[in-house]
């Protein structure tokens, strides 16, 4: 580890790697936090996977495979809600639907581009290492969007989040909350897939607040742990994968992974002595 | 059809109970009263508008609560929800709004669980804060579907007992399934089976409730003082 942060001195494309990870954990804590506690983890699989076929018409056509993943995560997002609360009954069904047409348009639109064969491994894995600068600016800049809805919305999101039906009743505007969270979910998975690729990014998005939701009761203290946890994640991730020489995204998936087993065993035999103590007295 | 030609006004500062079989259209009507679902057929007035507009003067306890018990929120936060469109559509919430919320919690006797996680109350408890929540939009009808279906005997005459108390500053509309115990807060109840028809809670006997549930039904009789 004493020879990653030697290194993180010396190379740009580190600090640069480093930077991106943090950036991306903001996001990944704060919209994570949500969809633990909605319990919108498949949603928000849906939208990162269909995120394939904007990034390759992108790369298709000579745009930026960035705004493509971007333009396709908010239209995935709304199609998905749209979904979601026109035809709750079929919902996985149509889900899943997108989730794989998405893909497939993705694929073959990047086999059919000219030119040099793209990497896909990096859409579906990511790759830090290789983050250029103008792209660590617009991170920063889709974690200000995310960060700034969510301090003006945060009760409306809550609600929503918390009771739809009494939501309504109250005279708000759900859909319209709804989607537009979904949306910033949608933003942080184009955040995240700089990281960690899109098929990886469900992880990073659900295991620090899932963590963090195991020893927090409060959504707001839940989003702070959650974007720490993934800071430490993605640092621990990249030190260990930059040492052992081993692929970023995987590695700090690995982390994320480990560190949920470690907690919910941990809080598992906590509360079964807590249980017995009781049962004692 | 659920609900088939009925016709019922409610009358400013009455004590509605509404009862009926499973599946007789209790839940419909109050859905139907809160702007949630549309008639087919025929209209709805509330205070002489559309549900819809005037739904934020309408306090509504549901019978299940529709929200997950394990959900992050404190007791306080969740009453907080109550004040949702009459604070501000962007921010926090004022302090009048905490003033209102407070209130609503020491009404309810809830107010020493204010910080208290939401997954750690009892029943009786839960009932409560809900009923917080729904005072915390200043209402000026309160709605409760089944609001003692969950919890023991005595919350059930406690809740009932505060409903009664707060009968004297607003319109309340009750669904239950427990007609003999109703009618001694209510005013008058409303036996919906399809249709509806209204009895003062005097004029209630075994032959009413043998016509509405097709089953002879045990009740004991007792005469309002």
């Amino acid at each position: 580890m004493t020879g990653f942060f030697e290194a993180l001195l010396q190379y740009g494309f580190l600090q640069k790697a480093l930077v991106g990870g943090l950036l991306a954990s903001i996001g990944c804590g704060i919209m994570g936090s949500y969809v633990v506690v909605k319990r919108i983890g498949f949603l928000a699989g849906g939208i990162s996977h269909a995120v394939l076929g904007g990034m390759g018409i992108a790369l298709f056509y000579g745009l930026s495979p960035l705004g493509g993943a971007l333009g396709a995560a908010l239209v995935a997002a709304l199609l998905i809600g749209w979904i979601s609360l026109r035809w709750k009954e079929r919902e996985d069904t149509l889900i899943g639907a997108l989730w794989a047409v998405g893909m497939a348009i993705g694929i073959i639109f990047i086999s059919k581009t000219p030119g040099y064969n793209v990497n896909l491994m990096s859409y579906l894995f990511g790759n830090i290492l290789m983050v250029p600068q103008k792209d660590i600016w617009l991170m920063a800049l889709m974690d200000a969007v995310v960060l700034i809805t969510v301090m003006l919305f945060y009760h409306q999101f809550l609600a929503v989040s918390f009771d739809e039906e009494f939501a309504r009743l109250r005279g708000v505007p759900v859909t319209l909350f709804y989607l537009l969270l979904l949306c910033m979910v949608a933003v942080t998975v184009v955040l995240l897939i700089q990281v960690v690729g899109l098929i990886l990014v469900i992880a990073l998005l659900t295991l620090p607040a899932a963590i963090a939701a195991q020893y927090l009761h409060s959504l707001g203290r839940m989003m702070l742990m959650a974007s720490i946890l993934g800071m430490l994640f993605t640092t621990l991730g990249l030190g260990i994968a930059y040492s052992a020489d081993l692929p970023a995204g995987a590695t700090i998936i690995l982390v994320a992974g480990a560190a949920y087993l470690l907690s919910t065993m941990t809080n598992q035999i906590f509360r079964r002595q807590q249980h017995s103590l009781k049962v004692s007295q | 059809m659920i609900l088939d030609r009925i016709s019922l006004e409610v009358e400013e500062g009455e004590f509605l109970g509404v009862v009926g079989p499973n599946a007789g259209g209790k839940s419909t009507l109050l859905k139907l009263v809160l702007g949630l679902l549309v008639p087919l057929s025929g209209s709805v007035q509330v205070l002489g508008r559309e549900p819809g507009a005037v739904s934020r003067q309408v306090g509504y306890v549901p019978q299940y609560p529709s929200f997950s018990r394990d959900f992050p929120i404190t007791v306080q936060a969740a009453v907080l929800m109550g004040r949702l469109g009459n604070s501000n559509w962007y921010g926090g919430y004022r302090k009048q709004d905490h003033e209102v919320v407070q209130q609503a919690m020491l009404e309810t006797e809830v107010a020493d669980l204010a910080q208290r996680q939401l997954s750690t109350l009892s029943g009786g408890q839960l009932q409560r804060v809900l009923v917080a929540r729904a005072l915390a939009c200043e209402p000026r009808i309160l709605i409760l579907d089944e609001p003692t279906s969950n919890i023991d005997m005595r919350v059930e005459t406690d809740i009932f007992d505060l409903l009664k108390i707060l009968n004297q500053r607003m319109t309340i509309i009750v669904v239950s399934h427990d007609v003999g115990f109703i009618s001694r807060y209510v005013d008058r109840v409303a036996c919906l089976n399809r249709t509806l028809i209204c009895h003062h809670t005097s004029s209630i006997d075994g032959k009413v409730i043998n016509e509405l549930y097709g089953s002879d039904v045990h009740m004991v009789e007792h005469v309002h003082s």
